[in-house]
């Protein structure tokens, strides 16, 4: 029994490895999240903050590809809300009686517009980076909630002695310490209707939060029903281990 | 010495589950506990297949029909079937709410199809077997009765959508639907 | 092993011309299995849960899987986020290939140390090695379909292996994948098989679960059952035992789905496929680094190819490489010691494998592959030579020798 449980901690050693061995870009800078740990959920204030951020800073070169704007509800807007919001959008509908493409207010069902038509006029409009689509960013980068924060707020002036290309800038957290993206966040960006802190480390957190939902909207359910399942199942090693023992009690070791 | 072996035996005998007729508590919530814990694996497993979230937020649309005119008809598709919205003229509704109930397959008064009387909203499939009717378009064949004609077993439905003729069991059905506006109504 | 007498009418007049219900109370409620076997011995039980829970849920997936390289990657986020409980049967699927793996490592392991591929189970053990390469195919293949960086790479790479083949290597990369690159036409194919092959590997699963009937399990002491005294009906002891194993195995399967279901995953394959733009760092899944390790650790091209397969295909010969009589490292006291340190040496070479192929893992990586092949092909054969065994029970209902447990 005892060595059962050593094969098993030799084997989720393993496990362990690969992940270990994620690159270092720079220095992260480890958050609490309210969406961590067992019974991790997200604040819907922040996320609607994030959201926010999203609309008024990213989302002029990053899209939102796998976020329809029904999805919005999970943040806690009403369904008038969420209307309103997606006519403020236009979506490419079509063809039309005339075989013709046309415009028109996006509708709850519709997905986020993307920023650009394709890559490539992506690249054209951005000195030749790809804006990544934001919607599972957070899944898609090791400590990716940690990583998006603190590459938002790990901007700096380039050190002395580092000459820095046209059109790159000095990121203390990004792989090679040379990101594309110009600092997108420097405080009071926005302004909340509702009020909030508006420092660059709060609008990077909000927005972060934001992504993270956008990349796991399932999270808070697949916490709540994971608690579930794990109580059944404790309770459940339990009995049938009373089971076994009162079905082996008649055989002589 | 002996008899302490022959002891043990008779006891493992009666001891043993396998050869108990009754089964005792532990067993009995371990077995019932495993049947819950099946049923809640089973729901996910058959829920899956249920219309997902994508799809059910297609369910409904909203149609613009300020510039049906009388007499035109348009269809729309919904949930992946054709809706017809037809704009009645004056003689079609006093047709349809003519009729006497008695000479109907399937009874229902044109009061009870419609919510406005110039707007008459129904399904596009025939009640036979799924056919689509003709009658929406300038020219089409409208049948004896001038609503629509099904050509593939020759349904006829009157002005109210509903069966006088032919193979079909019933009415065309009325989709769930509701004015939004005078000029907007919701379908779904 | 008279015919059980049913109550039931119907079962009766069904049994009488198709004996299924006396097959299954032969198999599975009467027979006689060793009463001594410990918990290392659920774990060909939890592989068979592990496989059936792979089955449904896969079946489950590919009803909205689209297998085309601008559909795959979309079509599995809708998945996550807008099919009913999508997410919970994708996280079971991902994270389930993981706990296969783990628990047929496990099971193999057993194997090694209580000398399970010796005579008469020889091809017990050589179908269980079958099932191993089927589940290994299956598993890559597996992870391609999400269409992500890795997917695609992973694909890449594996292929590429086939290139290493003198003459005809170019010739069969392309067969395979049906293009110049990894492509729609392989992404096409390679769902098709990973869908086939399960039931393959249900099907090999049987002839392994035949061939165990016909000599019963093993058991931790190693020595041949001598009478009715050793042994108990299967049901209800091991069913008991194995539900019990079942519920802790998922239990554990449980915490990783839902509350850690990327850690063992890649992070990087939730970027869509790229055929332009490798990942900095490309790894397999955790299962296949040992074997990573062992194809980089060899310098050449074929040669780490073949030494990759040679590893698994000298699993098929080990019946011949361990003469030793005596089946259970229990009483071979310098097997035991070589035993922990091939694991040792697997686990070394699974963590190489997760590292950079430069510098001192290069090193590492080709003493702990040599290590590997020479514990089979040296140290094995030797040990049935030398080795001094403890001496062995007389049955198992009286285990009670000096010094053993």
């Amino acid at each position: 029994m005892r060595r059962l449980f050593a094969i098993i901690a030799v084997f989720f050693g393993l496990g362990l490895a690969p992940v270990l061995a994620a690159e270092g870009g720079g220095e992260i800078e480890k958050r609490d999240w309210s969406f961590e740990g067992v019974f991790g959920h997200f604040d819907k204030a922040a996320l609607q903050r994030g959201f926010q951020v999203y609309r008024e800073i990213c989302a002029s070169c990053h899209g939102l590809d796998y976020i329809a704007f029904r999805n919005l509800s999970a943040l806690g807007y009403s369904q008038a809300e969420i209307k309103a919001i997606a006519a403020e959008y236009e979506v490419t509908d079509g063809p039309d009686d005339a075989g013709d493409m046309f415009q028109r207010p996006a509708i709850p069902a519709d997905r986020f517009p993307a920023p650009f038509a394709n890559e490539n006029a992506a690249r054209a409009a951005n000195g030749g980076a790809y804006p990544p689509d934001l919607s599972l960013i957070v899944k898609a980068r090791p400590d990716g909630a940690n990583y998006l924060y603190s590459l938002l707020v790990g901007y700096d002036d380039p050190p002395a002695d580092l000459q820095m290309p046209d059109g790159m800038y000095y990121s203390r957290v990004y792989s090679g310490n040379q990101i594309a993206m110009p600092q997108p966040l420097f405080g009071d960006d926005v302004v909340f209707a509702l009020g909030g802190d508006t420092s660059m480390e709060a609008l990077a957190a909000d927005v972060t939060a934001f992504l993270a939902w956008t990349a796991e909207p399932e999270l808070e359910s697949r916490k709540r029903i994971g608690i579930a399942v794990m109580l059944f199942l404790v309770v459940m090693c339990f009995v049938s281990y009373g089971s076994m023992r009162y079905i082996w009690a008649d055989v002589e070791k | 010495m002996g008899n302490t072996a022959e002891k043990s035996v008779a006891n493992s005998v009666a001891n043993s589950v396998a050869n108990r007729g009754r089964r005792d508590f532990i067993v009995v919530a371990t077995n019932a506990m495993l049947a819950v814990g099946a049923g809640a694996v089973a729901y996910p497993l058959i829920d899956q297949m249920n219309p997902a979230a994508d799809t059910l937020a297609l369910s409904s649309v909203e149609v613009d029909i300020s510039s049906l005119e009388a007499g035109q008809a348009i269809t729309i598709k919904w949930r992946g079937k054709p809706v017809f919205i037809r704009h009645r003229t004056p003689a079609e509704i006093a047709e349809a709410e003519a009729v006497d109930l008695a000479a109907l397959r399937d009874p229902e008064t044109d009061m009870a199809r419609i919510q406005k009387p110039e707007y008459l909203i129904i399904q596009g499939i025939c009640t036979h077997l799924g056919c689509v009717p003709l009658g929406q378009k300038i020219g089409e064949v409208k049948g004896d009765w001038g609503g629509w004609f099904c050509p593939c077993h020759g349904s006829h439905y009157d002005t109210s959508g509903r069966i006088r003729k032919g193979p079909a069991p019933t009415n065309l059905e009325v989709p769930p639907y509701a004015f939004l506006s005078d000029s907007i109504v919701k379908i779904g | 092993m008279a015919s059980p007498q049913f109550k039931n009418p119907l079962v009766k007049w069904i049994d009488h011309r198709l004996p299924v219900f006396s097959y299954m109370h032969h198999e599975l409620h009467e027979y006689p299995t060793p009463k001594n076997l410990s918990y290392l011995w659920n774990l060909g039980s939890l592989a068979g849960l592990a496989l059936v829970v792979m089955i449904i849920t896969g079946i489950i997936l590919a009803m909205h899987y689209t297998p085309h390289v601008d559909h795959a990657f979309d079509s599995v986020e809708r998945i996550m986020r807008d099919v009913n409980h999508g997410w919970l049967i994708r996280y079971i699927h991902m994270n389930g290939a993981s706990f296969f793996f783990i628990v047929v490592y496990l099971h193999i392991f057993r194997g090694l140390y209580y000398g399970s591929y010796k005579a008469p189970r020889e091809l017990l053990w050589m179908l269980g090695v079958v099932i191993l390469l089927l589940m290994m195919a299956t598993a890559f293949m597996g992870y391609v379909l999400p269409w992500g960086q890795m997917s695609f790479w992973g694909a890449t790479v594996i292929t590429n292996l086939f290139s290493a083949i003198p003459l005809i290597g170019e010739s069969i990369v392309t067969w395979l994948w049906g293009g110049f690159s990894v492509d729609n036409p392989t992404l096409g194919r390679f769902f098709a098989l990973h869908y086939l092959m399960p039931f393959v590997i249900v099907a090999v699963v049987m002839l392994h679960l035949i061939a165990l009937h016909r000599f019963g399990s093993g058991n931790p002491l190693g020595i041949d059952v001598s009478g009715q005294q050793d042994t108990i009906p299967f049901h209800p002891y091991y069913t008991s035992k194995d539900l019990f194993g079942a519920m802790v195995f998922l239990t554990i399967f449980a915490s990783a789905v839902f509350f850690y279901p990327n850690y063992l995953g890649h992070p990087d394959n939730y970027i869509p496929a790229n055929p332009l733009q490798t990942p900095a760092h490309i790894v397999p899944e955790w299962y296949f680094l040992p074997f990573y390790a062992i194809l980089r650790a060899i310098p050449d091209k074929l040669g780490g190819v073949l030494f990759m397969f040679g590893a698994i295909a000298v699993l098929f010969i080990l019946p011949w490489l361990d003469r030793a009589p005596v089946r259970s490292g229990r009483f071979r006291p310098l097997f035991k010691i070589f035993f922990w340190l091939f694991l040792a040496d697997c686990v070394l070479l699974g963590y190489l494998g997760g590292k950079p192929a430069e510098g001192v893992y290069v090193t590492w990586s080709r003493l702990a592959t040599a290590y590997y092949f020479v514990h089979f092909l040296l140290i094995l054969p030797l040990l049935s030579v030398v080795e001094n065994t403890r001496p062995l029970p007389a049955s198992i209902s009286m285990p009670v020798t000096k010094g053993g447990k």
